[in-house]
């Protein structure tokens, strides 16, 4: 009896513990669910959420501290997918929040006194120019965050609406009359 | 020489269609008269643009390279003939979009100037410098692909699981209605199209060349027989569409399938369009880079036929050489009435991929009939060559739902538009399929966009905390160095202790100018005569002074 007891305890142990052993040694790094928000959130890195950039604000939504429909960038696809993923329901742009069409920063360069502020401003090294020297914006990689509007002591940027042209431009949905069936 | 017939296999689904091929196909090309104007678009092709070469103001000769070919996937534009470049402008080209896009306007001086023509000596050449000057030549798939010939052209090393290329299809099916630019072509060029697929083949180091055209062109299956050489065989396949899609008619000719989302060049075989051949073979042979294509002018115009156009042609001015647009024409298409485009302004020009201009009319295309909701009968499925469903992909393209659309396969589809015609419900799912395909595009545009901005993030972030931190040690090394300079007093430095001594000399030497005149009774002229506010304020100066400690004395408070 006592044996069968012993043998049966020392397979539990044994077994107990490679299970343990191998949990730790083949454990499967889990995509973190911040690391799953901050894919979706457009990366504009504008604030306009109330955080200081994306991942600041993936990590509050993460933690609950935070709504879903508090990016204007994203818009309303952006507020799906996350609803999505966080299995809630999708809800219209937070109030005072609107989604506007992607702009690109433009410097006017002839106005432009060199004093580094949009550049320190700007949140993903977009702009190019040194103290004293003209700055310039590289457009491809402006976010449209509109972060260096407010430093610059001449007002000499400013937002400009990306045009569409032949490699952004879109098959629009199809829309073509329906028989109405009495 | 007769063979056996080849075996034809035969691809799913595909519509019989009206042909209207008799309205252009019965008289010979037609050159187009020289035009006053030219408009060259620098993207004529799949890929990165040409970058322009000219300024406003120069002169150009034909066949003089205008627009030089950037990058990988792309291929050089040419001036179509010679006069003045007088603007490099956005201007209206054959787009769905209707949007404007750089081109060069070059106004002719009517002399029609060449550039020297080069032919090539391409069986001694070596295979690649043969490539490059390809794509000097601005070759690109005259199909309506214009993916650049160039890249094409290499053989390269065989991918992984596929063997090297074995075969070589032309392409002359012109499967789709009222086109008949390839038919004219191979019936009165047919020794020279032949003779670039035997460049063709020579590059791409094949011993198989098959061509394939629809039975519904005897006369060009003739002249092409009348042509061929034994490595080279003339196959007339069943007229359906979209039989001259590249991997339909791979299909119809071998029996081989051309995987999902792979290319022909998978399956050891590569395939070209008869008109790629011929401009091939111009280029090569006769040494012209590609200024002139082929253009099928058909539908409610005087003079349907084919007309050879250079490239920048204007469409109105093709429609006028056509004798005009008739009485009750209602707007044009660009290509074909399956795969074609509304065209959306005259001033467009010709480019390497038009190969059709049809004028409309209500008569000739009627409007569609109302659609009605889809009922899954499944008719596009079964119409569909690519063995697809597109009910299914209908379906959720319209609710947007674009991650199923694409585990139905959406990009497999070739949008032939078979499954538009054959709905009885009239629905146009091919737009729908094209909708879905561009958000898609777009989204990973934008994916792409955020990746990048997040990686920069990232970055200035770093840099910034590493800035911080390296100015952190740069102060605390300097405080450091400053401490252990004032502990030891630095013997060190000579320069220091001289200036020390120089100083500690000149107030000595003050001291004792004071002591002797203060020995002589000599008081200094600087403190005769204050006002009282002055006196007072020296006197308050001097207790405080009493207070402090002097150098060298011991703190009386410590």
């Amino acid at each position: 009896m006592l044996n069968a007891i012993l043998v049966m305890a020392g397979i539990g142990l044994a077994l107990g513990g490679i299970l343990g052993w191998a949990a730790i040694r083949f454990r499967v790094q889990e995509d973190p669910l911040v690391d799953k928000i901050d894919a979706i959130l457009p990366q504009t890195q504008c604030g306009q959420c109330g955080y200081a950039g994306c991942r600041p604000y993936a990590e509050a939504i993460a933690k609950g501290e935070a709504d879903i429909n508090l990016c204007p960038p994203g818009g309303e696809d952006g507020i799906k997918r996350l609803a999505e993923l966080l299995g809630v329901d999708p809800k219209p742009l937070g109030e005072g929040l609107e989604s506007k069409p992607k702009s690109v920063a433009v410097i006017d360069e002839d106005a432009c006194i060199g004093c580094t502020l949009c550049i320190q401003a700007c949140p993903v090294d977009a702009i190019v120019g040194a103290a004293k020297q003209m700055h310039t914006i590289l457009p491809d990689q402006c976010t449209g965050c509109e972060l260096c509007v407010a430093p610059c002591p001449v007002d000499c940027i400013h937002m400009e609406v990306v045009k569409e042209d032949l490699n952004t431009w879109k098959w629009r949905y199809p829309i073509f009359h329906m028989k109405k069936v009495p | 020489m007769e063979r056996q017939p080849r075996k034809l296999f035969h691809f799913h689904g595909g519509v019989r269609l009206d042909e209207h091929k008799a309205e252009s196909n019965a008289s010979p090309i037609r050159p187009m008269p020289l035009l006053a104007r030219y408009v060259v678009p620098l993207r004529q092709h799949i890929g990165t643009p040409a970058r322009a070469l000219v300024c406003v103001g120069d002169t150009v000769l034909r066949g003089q390279v205008i627009g030089a070919a950037e990058g990988y996937v792309s291929t050089a534009v040419h001036a179509p003939t010679s006069g003045r470049v007088t603007a490099i402008e956005p201007r209206a080209v054959p787009h769905p979009s209707g949007l404007y896009d750089l081109a060069v306007v070059i106004e002719a001086d009517g002399e029609d100037r060449a550039v020297d023509p080069r032919p090539l000596d391409w069986p001694h050449m070596d295979p690649s410098a043969l490539r490059n000057r390809i794509r000097e030549m601005g070759l690109a798939g005259l199909g309506g692909a214009v993916f650049p010939s160039y890249i094409k052209l290499n053989p390269g090393a065989p991918r992984e699981g596929a063997g090297a290329i074995h075969t070589l299809i032309l392409n002359g099916a012109e499967c789709e209605p009222w086109i008949t630019c390839d038919d004219r072509l191979m019936r009165e060029r047919a020794g020279e199209v032949l003779q670039g697929a035997r460049i063709m083949a020579h590059m791409l180091g094949v011993r198989r060349i098959l061509v394939g055209v629809e039975t519904n062109k005897p006369e060009a299956l003739a002249a092409l027989r009348q042509a061929a050489d034994e490595v080279t065989e003339i196959v007339a396949v069943p007229a359906r569409y979209p039989g001259g899609g590249g991997k339909q008619l791979t299909y119809t000719l071998t029996g081989v399938e051309v995987p999902a989302g792979g290319l022909s060049t998978d399956v050891g075989i590569q395939v070209f369009n008869v008109g790629t051949a011929y401009g091939l073979y111009r280029a090569v042979v006769q040494g012209e880079p590609l200024v002139s294509r082929i253009v099928t002018v058909t539908g409610h115009v005087a003079r349907p036929g084919n007309y050879e156009a250079r490239i920048g042609t204007c469409i109105h001015d093709l429609l006028a050489a056509a004798g005009g647009c008739l009485e009750g024409a209602n707007g044009e298409i660009v290509g074909g009435p399956m795969m074609g485009f509304e065209l959306m302004d005259r001033d467009a020009p010709v480019t390497k991929a038009v190969n059709c201009v049809i004028v409309k009319s209500p008569v000739l295309f009627p409007p569609k009939p109302e659609a009605l909701p889809c009922f899954r009968c499944g008719a596009c499925a079964q119409a569909c060559p690519v063995q697809l469903q597109p009910f299914e992909m209908y379906w959720y393209s319209r609710t947007r739902d674009f991650g199923k659309a694409q585990a139905y396969k959406l990009f497999d589809c070739i949008e032939c538009g078979c499954c538009s015609y054959v709905c009885p419900s009239h629905i146009p799912l091919v737009d729908f399929f094209r909708f879905a395909k561009s958000e898609i595009w777009e989204r990973e545009r934008e994916n792409q966009a955020a990746d990048q901005a997040r990686a920069r993030h990232e970055f200035r972030t770093f840099r910034l905390e590493r800035e911080k931190q390296e100015k952190a040690e740069k102060f605390a090394k300097a405080a450091a160095a400053a401490k252990a300079k004032a502990a030891a007093g630095d013997p060190a430095d000579p320069e220091a202790a001289k200036k020390k001594a120089i100083l500690d000399a000149a107030l000595a030497r003050a001291a004792k100018a004071k002591e002797e005149m203060a020995a002589a009774g000599i008081a200094p002229k600087n403190v005769d005569n204050l006002p009282p506010r002055v006196e007072k304020e020296i006197a308050e100066i001097e207790t405080r002074r009493a207070r402090v400690p002097h150098p060298g004395q011991e703190d009386p408070h410590d």
